[in-house]
């Protein structure tokens, strides 16, 4: 018996040497394990975000076609004298652009030509006779973007029909600048995300001008002046609760107290500002409260030694020394306030809005709100700028973020 | 006046008391006298007094204001010739207040219009009283502090004052939002279950929200059973995404913590927190184009002819997916708060790293990570957009991953997006909806947050 345990236990044994082995191999296996783990999630995200710039990139370009339009011989009734005047943009909408484009569409490529061009080759169409109303009395050969369906058609995923018109024609890519100064257009063609922009700058606005100076101070009176009693342990617990809160809830809050009870206008940029600002307050108090806890207790020391009140030491010394924490916590917060859809579908910011808000109570639709709404369109043109809309959000968002880890690294302060 | 103006006003004669009170105490400084406070806290604690009471005064009468005009267009001649049907008179009432705000030309109806200028009289009498008032208060308030302005004035007190008010106030809002939460929730849940018992609700096991308009319209059952919603949640949130988000997220923490050299870690961690900074209405996105017709191929490829394409599969991985630095960060800090004594201890007695992190590290850490797990969850079913966009709105009751369920947060959205009137059962129950949602979260919130401290107590 005591021999045998010997054997078992000799560090030369073979059985010893083939347990030490197999424990070794069991250490690289996990380790491999963890490698896995790690290497797979960010698999999942490179995965997830070169689908979306592989789809986006194509709605940042649109596909135009060289069509000579005969405008003498034309039906179209259009005085050059009125397109210098203020109102030419309203002349040129008015004027049938769409049935000239079809004409001379026709007359080139065919029967069923009138497809490859819609709303947008009309209103470009319109800017350059604007531009040059000399055009109107000449035959001219013009670039102009072509219809949606084309466009999903050269990019090689449409009807086949389109296809082969599409192939018949000399087209070329151009860079599809409207895309970032055009709103919401019931034609994919001539979407674009500045008027949802302008809604999320508007709401983040709000929100940011609520939150930042509320949690601010909220998280200065807990860390410095609030006393150890029953009501700072609720307010801690509910702000504790309130990080924690489902988004939609707050989404359902706004609804009840600012649309149905205060009556404030719907869709709005005041009242999405005013609920994201209730949602992200929680995130810059406990960002604030971890920022001004880092200031050493020698800085409020010496103040007060020095004779300062209490207050002259919190906002003179301690608040500025936390300000960095404060403001990394601020932009991240803002950065998750940004990406937010759900709180904004419930206080009504889905309807179509198809020019840009000119205030904060005007209705508005937000970045991350107009990406929901495209996706649920059945227009194929609509796959590729939705993922373009996605990727001038992530842009946002890795911006900010960014922003957020150069204040950290740059102010951070280890005392 | 609007009481925009008013509130103009109101700043203009802060500022100017401010200046004139900074003016005067230097004034007195400059005679030679030594002033307790500095001339500019003299300035502020003017300011403050001619501006906060003032400023209170519009705040709280703006939406008594909007009440009083109601009242008043309702009581005159042709305000009392409106239809008494709520939703008929209200629609022509914010169809008179946009054409007296100059906001529209004219309305559909054509009571609109004769009523618009009434309105335009009303509001404008009710904002001159109320800003009218605001404005003497403003100047009352300048004035008397304006009086206290002297040599001995104690104005830095008197401004910390304020400033406390202020900190305490701001305090407060977290307070005051818990309690709107709770209270909106509970009171709009309250008139649902007068329209439908609790037990249909919390017990029932259909699903089908369509009202009957008329009493012998087919299909439209309407009733509230909400056992497959919260099953449908508990299975894409509890179930598939922490099937993912566990063993990625422990792994990647122990990796993270215990493995990687320390420049690797600092490139990796943030990497991965980016998957937990991407919108999710991006996954939502995502799942619904990418994953969910990837699943719905792979479960025909395996034999299951019901697969959907909108599976509580591609929801639940894609929802496991965001969750993992969530998982992966909690494990990491409970990992961390592990004394090292405890893991000398294992490695000294000849075990490998990876047997000390399973036998002694993780059972030590257990409480922490359970508490983290919880959180997630709680996150988990919470989340809204990628249930809204890649799952479905059959109230299945299935445990077959590849076929589609609804969750609560996708019939919320689901009840309230769209026109309709408030009252409705179908509103009220998405508030009801809410309540449960916001009362589980709670919950499980309490729970992990109780967990994870009474465990930090215990090292520390």
């Amino acid at each position: 018996m005591s021999s045998a345990v010997a054997t078992m236990n000799r560090w030369t044994g073979e059985e010893m040497q083939k347990r030490v082995a197999k424990r070794y191999a069991a250490e690289r296996r996990f380790r491999f394990f963890g490698l896995a783990a790690v290497g797979l999630s960010i698999a999942f995200l490179a995965f997830l975000l070169v689908s979306m710039a592989w789809q986006g990139l194509g709605g940042f370009s649109r596909t135009e076609t060289k069509l000579t339009i005969d405008f003498p011989r034309s039906d179209l009734i259009l005085d050059p004298a009125a397109l210098k005047g203020p109102q030419a943009q309203e002349v040129v909408a008015t004027a049938g652009l769409e049935g000239v484009l079809e004409q001379a569409a026709v007359a080139q490529f065919g029967e069923g030509a009138g497809e490859l061009f819609g709303g947008g080759s009309a209103r470009s169409l319109g800017d350059q006779l604007i531009a040059d109303p000399g055009l109107l009395s000449r035959k001219v050969e013009l670039w102009l973007p072509v219809s949606s369906k084309a466009d999903v058609a050269a990019k090689g995923d449409g009807d086949p029909a389109i296809e082969k018109l599409v192939a018949k024609a000399e087209t070329k890519r151009v860079f599809n600048g409207e895309f970032l100064t055009a709103s919401d257009a019931t034609d994919p063609s001539v979407v674009g995300v500045w008027g949802a922009l302008k809604g999320s700058f508007l709401t983040i606005l709000v929100t940011m001008g609520l939150a930042f100076p509320i949690g601010v101070l909220a998280a200065l009176y807990l860390e410095e002046f609030a006393p150890r009693n029953r009501w700072t342990d609720m307010i801690e617990v509910s702000i504790n609760n309130l990080a924690a809160v489902p988004s939609i809830i707050f989404g359902l809050l706004g609804l009840a107290v600012f649309l149905n009870f205060m009556h404030l206008p719907r869709s709005a940029p005041l009242v999405g500002g005013l609920t994201l600002a209730l949602m992200t307050m929680p995130v810059i108090v406990i960002a604030g409260r971890n920022a001004i806890k880092s200031v050493p207790p020698s800085i409020r020391d010496a103040a007060l030694g020095v004779g300062a009140s209490k207050m002259q030491v919190v906002f003179h010394h301690v608040l500025p020394l936390a300000l960095p924490g404060i403001l990394t916590g601020t932009i991240i917060g803002m950065a998750r306030a940004l990406g937010e859809t759900a709180p904004l579908l419930m206080i009504g910011m889905r309807a179509f809005i198809a020019s840009p808000p000119a205030g904060i109570t005007e209705p508005a639709s937000v970045l991350p709100v107009q990406i929901f709404l495209w996706s649920d369109e059945v227009d194929r043109g609509f796959v590729e700028k939705t993922s373009a809309a996605i990727i001038v959000l992530l842009v946002f968002m890795l911006m900010m973020n960014g922003l957020a880890i150069y204040l950290r690294n740059k102010f951070e302060r280890r005392w | 006046m609007t009481l925009s103006l008013a509130l103009v006003a109101i700043l203009v004669i802060a500022v100017a008391a401010g200046l004139f009170a900074r003016n005067r105490a230097a004034g007195l400084r400059g005679a030679g006298a030594r002033l307790n406070s500095l001339p500019n806290y003299h300035a502020l604690y003017v300011a403050l007094w001619a501006a906060l009471p003032a400023l209170l005064i519009v705040a709280l009468w703006s939406p008594v204001q909007s009440g009083l005009v109601d009242q008043a267009v309702l009581a005159s001649p042709v305000g009392q010739k409106l239809p008494d049907f709520d939703l008929a008179r209200d629609t022509i009432l914010t169809e008179a207040k946009e054409i007296a705000a100059g906001e529209r030309e004219g309305g559909f109806n054509p009571e609109s219009s004769e009523l618009a200028p009434i309105y335009a009289t009303a509001s404008a009498r009710y904002a001159s009283i109320g800003g009218g008032v605001a404005i003497v208060i403003a100047m009352l308030g300048a004035f008397l502090a304006m009086r206290r302005i002297k040599v001995d004035f104690r104005a830095r007190s008197g401004v910390e004052r304020w400033a406390m008010g202020l900190l305490i106030g701001a305090s407060l809002i977290a307070i005051l939002t818990t309690l709107g939460i709770v209270l909106s929730l509970l009171f709009e849940s309250l008139r649902f279950f007068e329209l439908v018992s609790p037990t249909e609700f919390l017990f029932g096991t259909t699903w089908s929200p369509q009202m009957a308009l008329r009493a012998d319209q087919a299909g439209s059952s309407g009733s509230f059973g909400s056992v497959p919603l919260f099953w449908g949640t508990a299975f894409i949130g509890a179930i598939i995404a922490m099937i993912v988000a566990i063993p990625l997220g422990l792994m990647c923490a122990i990796f993270l913590t215990q493995y990687a050299p320390h420049r690797l870690r600092a490139w990796l961690k943030p990497i991965l927190e980016i998957l937990a900074g991407v919108p999710t209405v991006v996954y939502g996105y995502f799942a619904a184009l990418t994953v969910a017709p990837i699943v719905r191929d792979f479960g025909i490829a395996i034999g299951i002819s019901s697969a959907s394409s909108e599976s509580a599969l591609a929801a639940g991985l894609v929802m496991g997916i965001m969750i993992i630095p969530f998982v992966s960060s909690m494990a990491d800090d409970s990992i961390a708060a592990v004394p090292q004594a405890m893991r000398d201890g294992s490695l000294a007695l000849g075990a490998t790293k990876s047997e000390t992190i399973k036998k002694v590290l993780l059972p030590a850490a257990l409480p922490g990570v359970v508490g983290g797990v919880l959180l997630a969850v709680s996150r988990a079913i919470g989340e809204t957009m990628i249930v809204v966009m890649a799952a479905g709105l059959a109230a299945n009751m299935t445990i077959n991953p590849f076929e589609s369920v609804t969750t609560v947060t996708t019939q919320i959205v689901q009840l309230l997006t769209g026109d309709q009137e408030f009252d409705s059962a179908k509103t009220l129950a998405a508030f009801a909806l809410g309540l449960a949602l916001f009362i589980i979260t709670l919950i499980l919130n309490l729970i992990a947050l109780r967990v994870v401290r009474k465990y930090r107590e215990a090292y520390e």
